[in-house]
């Protein structure tokens, strides 16, 4: 029994002396910030970073009550926040480390292409209701939202919507996946999901956000470069008081070895 | 062989003591969840109507105005441009975030730790006479030439009578719980419809009709069915069933009312069968002979004698069956659509009070309305659960005293 008590006691005190650094957040950018930790602990031997979701808010929450050491959110941090940080004397950094896109995609049998950022605005206020009204067949149309707390929903309302509300009565569905899933059943169906999501059972539209200018479709080429406007930063935020403990593992990440990892995950490298 | 007998008697008085603990144990521990679930509830009132830390602040020289959450929204999502439709001053509305002050002002004029922050939006909204602010209470503009709009507190008949669920609208969410009660009731009943004709039928169909062989191969299937996880018989529903009611009704959508009770009925199946199937079976056999004796047909024997007999333990097979329909969270969420609308027909989506917790308490920050709404929301719940058990008590009571 004691020596059990002494190699427990051994353990605990070695994972404790281990420089162990947490990251906490964003279910978006998690499994990049997984794929980014992996590399960096075989690369360096002793070095410890765990990875836990929750969403951007939770992490921000953690780095607030000082649980995590970074925190990973796919949204700019909240001037109510960042006040809590100021309120408690300490100041915070923020680093992009790459670039998410949303498509906003439709049914395979539907004709229409290309949208307008205004257009997009009309359907997902409810203020255009068939698809005739943008150029399409007679047909209802029907949106779909992710649920109120993902920071898809809030990106996506701030970015294309310009902070109007969603119609009330949306329809909303739990998980990406279900929303594939269900555009892909359901005709006159439009929806938005990041573009590391996109498959051949949906057809991703062309948007302008120009007036009807120039249309861009969400291509590699034109994310990478920044061309297609529905783009957003992820980013880490860390307290300055702690910039020594976190340096290594951001460089790391910003680094050319780092950038690549980016892209296999799916979104865009910050250079 | 005495102190063998003192000894067993001392066991003996034991378990008795825990059985009465632990029996006292629960007990505390439903009277303690409720405390905590009602407590968290009732703080929702005493949030006021606008983001908490938060203010509206209009130029003085528009007056009269009197905005509720309702023409908040509006104004904010551009519905209302002026303001003489709210009785104020004949101007267009602009409206002023505590964001755009940063991009037109820069961080120098500002501070770095916004030291003339407050002046600023003073500032703003004193120049311009349509303007609406929504900023942080710490920064509120000052001075005579700006009004901070009034605030109410969140009312019960606001909550309750309420048509519109949009909890995380700024800078009033509206938290409108009636389209939540009725696309409840309305899965749940559709599904109790469907799940209990087909579960007693197959309740009769394993206690009297089905030979012992059949018995021994249906029973273990069906309460099988019981043990599935939930999310699974949603992923079904939302694959299988959705684009089935789709084509079926020829429908814009499959995600509707109807899916979500197809799905609660299959799940509710099991827990009706075996209830009513055990209660039917402990039919004494002297009734069955008595009333095969008198001339009856078997059929005859299973509606005159043994359904009426076993009538309370079908009541509480269709209780529980309820109780699964009205509580269930990952199937109804994955099928149902979740549009928070008062439904017209069990062709529209809808959105119910379990969906709503579990999709939405994960991310409200703890504490605050959202999040208080939502166990209110499990208050409402309560509630309808027990309304249901009270009555279903009664009713059973009441055909007790025939026999």
């Amino acid at each position: 029994m004691k020596k059990v008590l002494i190699v427990t006691w051994a353990l605990l005190g070695v994972t404790l002396c281990v420089n162990a650094q947490k990251i906490k957040g964003s279910d978006t950018v998690l499994p990049l910030s997984e794929k980014e930790a992996q590399a960096f602990m075989k690369n360096n031997k002793g070095n410890k970073v765990m990875v836990t979701g929750g969403g951007s808010g939770v992490g921000i929450a953690a780095l607030i009550e000082g649980t995590t050491d970074i925190a990973q959110t796919s949204r700019k941090i909240k001037f109510s926040e960042r006040q809590k940080i100021q309120n408690k004397g300490k100041t915070v950094k923020e680093v992009i480390i790459g670039y998410d896109a949303l498509a906003v995609i439709i049914n395979n049998g539907n004709g229409i292409n290309q949208l307008t950022k205004e257009q997009l605005e009309g359907i997902f206020t409810g203020k255009i209701k068939n698809w005739k009204e943008v150029g399409g067949a007679d047909l209802k149309i029907i949106p779909l939202a992710r649920e109120t707390s993902s920071g898809t929903y809030e990106f996506f309302k701030e970015k294309v919507m310009e902070n109007k509300n969603y119609f009330s009565g949306i329809r909303s569905l739990p998980a990406t996946g279900a929303i594939i899933q269900s555009v892909s059943q359901t005709k006159g169906a439009i929806a938005y999901v990041g573009i590391a999501y996109l498959n051949n059972s949906v057809k991703a539209l062309s948007i302008s956000f120009n007036n009807g200018k120039s249309y861009i479709k969400p291509t590699e080429e034109n994310t990478k470069n920044k061309l297609y406007p529905i783009i957003r930063p992820l980013y880490y935020y860390y307290l300055t008081s702690s910039e020594s403990k976190v340096k290594n593992f951001i460089n790391f990440v910003l680094s050319f070895e780092g950038q690549k990892i980016v892209q296999t995950v799916g979104y865009i490298s910050t250079k | 062989m005495i102190k063998n007998k003192t000894f067993k008697s001392i066991i003996e008085k034991l378990i008795e003591k825990v059985f009465s603990i632990s029996g006292l144990l629960t007990s505390i521990l439903i009277v303690f969840i409720c405390y905590f679930l009602f407590k968290e509830g009732i703080g929702f009132f005493k949030n006021s109507t606008i983001e908490n830390g938060y203010g509206l602040y209009v130029n003085s020289k528009n007056k009269n105005l009197n905005l509720s959450s309702q023409d908040l929204k509006q104004i904010f999502d551009g519905n209302i441009s002026n303001w003489k439709e709210l009785n104020g001053i004949n101007k267009s509305i602009e409206i002023i975030r505590i964001d755009d002050v940063f991009s037109i002002y820069s961080e120098e004029e500002i501070g770095e730790n916004y030291e003339n922050l407050s002046s600023k939006t003073s500032e703003l909204i004193a120049n311009k006479e349509g303007s609406i602010g929504f900023f942080p209470i710490e920064y509120e503009p000052k001075g005579s030439r700006v009004t901070k709009l009034p605030t109410n507190h969140l009312k019960l008949s606001d909550f309750l009578r309420g048509k519109e669920w949009l909890p995380t609208a700024t800078p009033a969410p509206l938290f409108g719980v009636l389209p939540l009660i009725y696309g409840t009731l309305l899965v749940s009943f559709l599904a109790i419809l469907i799940a209990v004709p087909l579960g007693l039928g197959v309740a009769i169909y394993l206690s009297e009709l089905a030979s012992a062989s059949q018995r021994k191969i249906m029973k273990p299937i069906i309460e099988l069915l019981a043990g599935i996880p939930s999310v699974v018989y949603g992923f079904f529903g939302l694959v299988v069933l959705s684009p089935f009611v789709q084509k079926i009704f020829n429908l814009p959508i499959g995600e509707t009312a109807l899916t979500g009770s197809l799905i609660l009925a299959i799940m509710a199946l099991p827990t009706i069968i075996s209830v009513a199937e055990d209660a039917m079976r402990n039919t004494p056999r002297s009734m069955r002979e008595a009333s095969l004796a008198l001339g009856a047909t078997h059929w005859q024997t299973i509606y005159k004698v043994i359904i009426p007999y076993s009538k309370s333990g079908i009541i509480t097979a269709i209780v529980l069956g309820m109780g699964r329909a009205i509580g269930e969270t990952m199937a109804v969420l994955m099928v149902t659509g979740n549009a928070a609308i008062i439904p017209h027909s069990i062709f529209d989506s809808v959105r119910t009070i379990p969906a709503t917790i579990a999709a939405e308490l994960g991310e409200a920050p703890s504490g605050e309305a959202h999040y208080q709404a939502l166990f209110l929301l499990g208050c409402v719940l309560f509630t309808i659960t027990m309304i249901i058990s009270i009555v279903s008590e009664l009713i059973s009571k009441k055909s007790y005293k025939k026999y």
